[in-house]
């Protein structure tokens, strides 16, 4: 029986492909191009928001829930609403399975993510209530966290919640040294920097930085041409993100 | 396409509504003058108000509401209610004039009734108290509850009670619609069918213009059936 090796979790420098091949990248796309994306809202029954994204070979749901009460009660807050949010990778979303629950990874995108949503949601209105935001990455493929992002802030929108604008979250990466635009899973492993975006977009105009991580190295040129990237492909997000909820609620007035 | 659509535009959280801050209405806030939406909904728009009709969220109780609560504990001193919103309830022992002396108040409510009731006040930690002092109010001993959005609520009842009028009228059913989404239907049972039907319909159709008369359609067609079934 003939035996590969595979899915060596060390990454020998001669493993790595060439990511870009005649200026385009490993799957085609152009260095500013985002990967397609497809969004629906209110997929789940129970839930009060929700929407199912794919961003590439990106699958997460989204679900939100509330204001509802708060449990453990001493979680409360009596001047406003407390907002928690999960982001969780099943175990099969990545090629070797991962152990299920939290991890140190999950447990900080987290917490940056919940970050990015406290000052847009207006929290002071639902006074001890609790606003839960769970996301679950079904499969992964470089720039979950973005996705994630992404879902959450129309299942906000589908539940009705009130916030001052929305989030749209996209990544720049550099590879082979060069900028681009959403990186997947090949691009984010071997490349030389990961900057996961996320912008609070009000009136389709961008107002300000939600969330800023990043992972490797970038010059101060390299940086301030990253967050123009990033903020062109959050607008294109931005727009689909509209679609969605318009699709969705746009048959509220046809017969 | 007909309705409401052309009329009114769906808007999202952050959406531009209005550059004047004095007509700033529910569903907007303001900033630097200008007006901006912050919850999903139709937007309303008119000279002196700028308002955004929510098509989705939570029932948030106000002074004077009737709702309909289910009892999820009984206390020493009163009755906690769920009541579908992000707050629980309190009836005192002291509102609730069915408690004659002599009475234990599981005798007089116990868990998992439902009732209607009123609420009459929310103090600023949003701790809702309600009372049943109130020709409307009572417990629920027969009929039928149907729960619904309680954003859809105004639609139910329609323009001055327009729309339940007619669900009385023609179906000759008992309805008392609570402001958190929960409607007491009592009367045949045929009949309340029909209408929680059309509760459903008007629902899924909230927002849409000529309602009142698609519910006035859906009744007769229903009407016409029902005799039918009834010589077969």
């Amino acid at each position: 029986m003939a035996e590969v090796e595979i899915n060596d979790k060390v990454v020998r420098k001669e493993d790595k492909p060439q990511l870009i091949v005649d200026g385009k990248r490993l799957d085609g796309r152009g260095f500013e191009e985002l990967r397609p994306i497809k969004m629906e809202a209110g997929i789940l029954k129970r839930a009060d928001g929700s929407c199912y994204l794919e961003m590439g070979r990106n699958k997460v749901v989204a679900a939100v829930y509330g204001p509802r009460e708060v449990h453990p009660r001493h979680l409360q807050d009596p001047s406003k609403a407390v907002i928690r949010y999960r982001y969780n990778m099943a175990p099969f979303s990545v090629e070797e399975r991962k152990r299920p629950g939290p991890d140190r990874r999950s447990v900080e995108i987290s917490k940056v993510s919940r970050e990015a949503y406290e000052p847009i949601i207006m929290k002071e209105l639902f006074p001890r209530s609790g606003i839960d935001i769970f996301v679950e990455v079904l499969q992964a493929d470089a720039g979950t966290r973005t996705a994630c992002l992404n879902a959450a802030t129309v299942a906000l929108v589908d539940a009705g919640i009130p916030m001052k604008g929305l989030i749209s979250s996209v990544a720049v990466a550099k590879v082979e040294g060069v900028l681009v635009l959403d990186p997947m899973k090949e691009e984010d492993n071997f490349g030389e920097a990961d900057v996961p975006f996320a912008f609070v977009i009000r009136n389709g105009k961008i107002e300000s930085i939600a969330l800023l991580q990043m992972d490797g190295r970038m010059s101060v040129e390299e940086m301030k041409k990253a967050t123009e990237m990033a903020k062109k492909g959050a607008m294109q997000i931005y727009e689909l993100q509209r679609e969605t909820i318009m699709k969705k609620y746009s048959k509220e007035d046809v017969d | 396409m007909s309705g409401i659509g052309s009329s009114r535009k769906l808007v999202l959280p952050g959406d531009l509504v209005g550059t004047n801050p004095r007509a700033a209405g529910y569903g907007t806030y303001v900033e630097n003058g200008r007006v901006y939406a912050k919850i999903m909904g139709l937007l309303d728009k008119s000279d002196n108000i700028i308002r955004i009709i929510p098509l989705k969220g939570r029932y948030i109780p106000s002074e004077g509401d009737t709702v309909i609560g289910i009892v999820k504990e009984v206390a020493s001193n009163g009755w906690n209610l769920d009541i579908y919103s992000p707050y629980p309830a309190f009836l005192p022992a002291s509102e609730n004039p069915e408690l004659k002396p002599g009475r234990k108040l599981n005798e007089v409510l116990d868990l998992d009734d439902s009732v209607i009731t009123k609420v009459v006040s929310i103090d600023p930690r949003m701790k809702v108290t309600l009372t049943m002092k109130d020709k409307i109010c009572r417990p629920i001993r027969f009929g039928r509850i149907v729960a619904i959005n309680p954003t859809r609520v105004p639609r139910v009842i329609g323009k001055k009670g327009s729309m339940i009028k007619l669900l009385k009228n023609e179906l000759g059913v008992q309805i008392i619609v609570g402001q958190n989404g929960l409607i007491w239907l009592s009367g045949d049972r045929k009949k309340v069918d029909v209408v929680e039907e059309a509760i459903y319909i008007i629902e899924e159709g909230a927002h849409t213009e000529g309602l009142t008369d698609r519910i006035t359609e859906f009744i007769k067609k229903r009407k016409k059936e029902g005799i039918k079934n009834g010589r077969s």
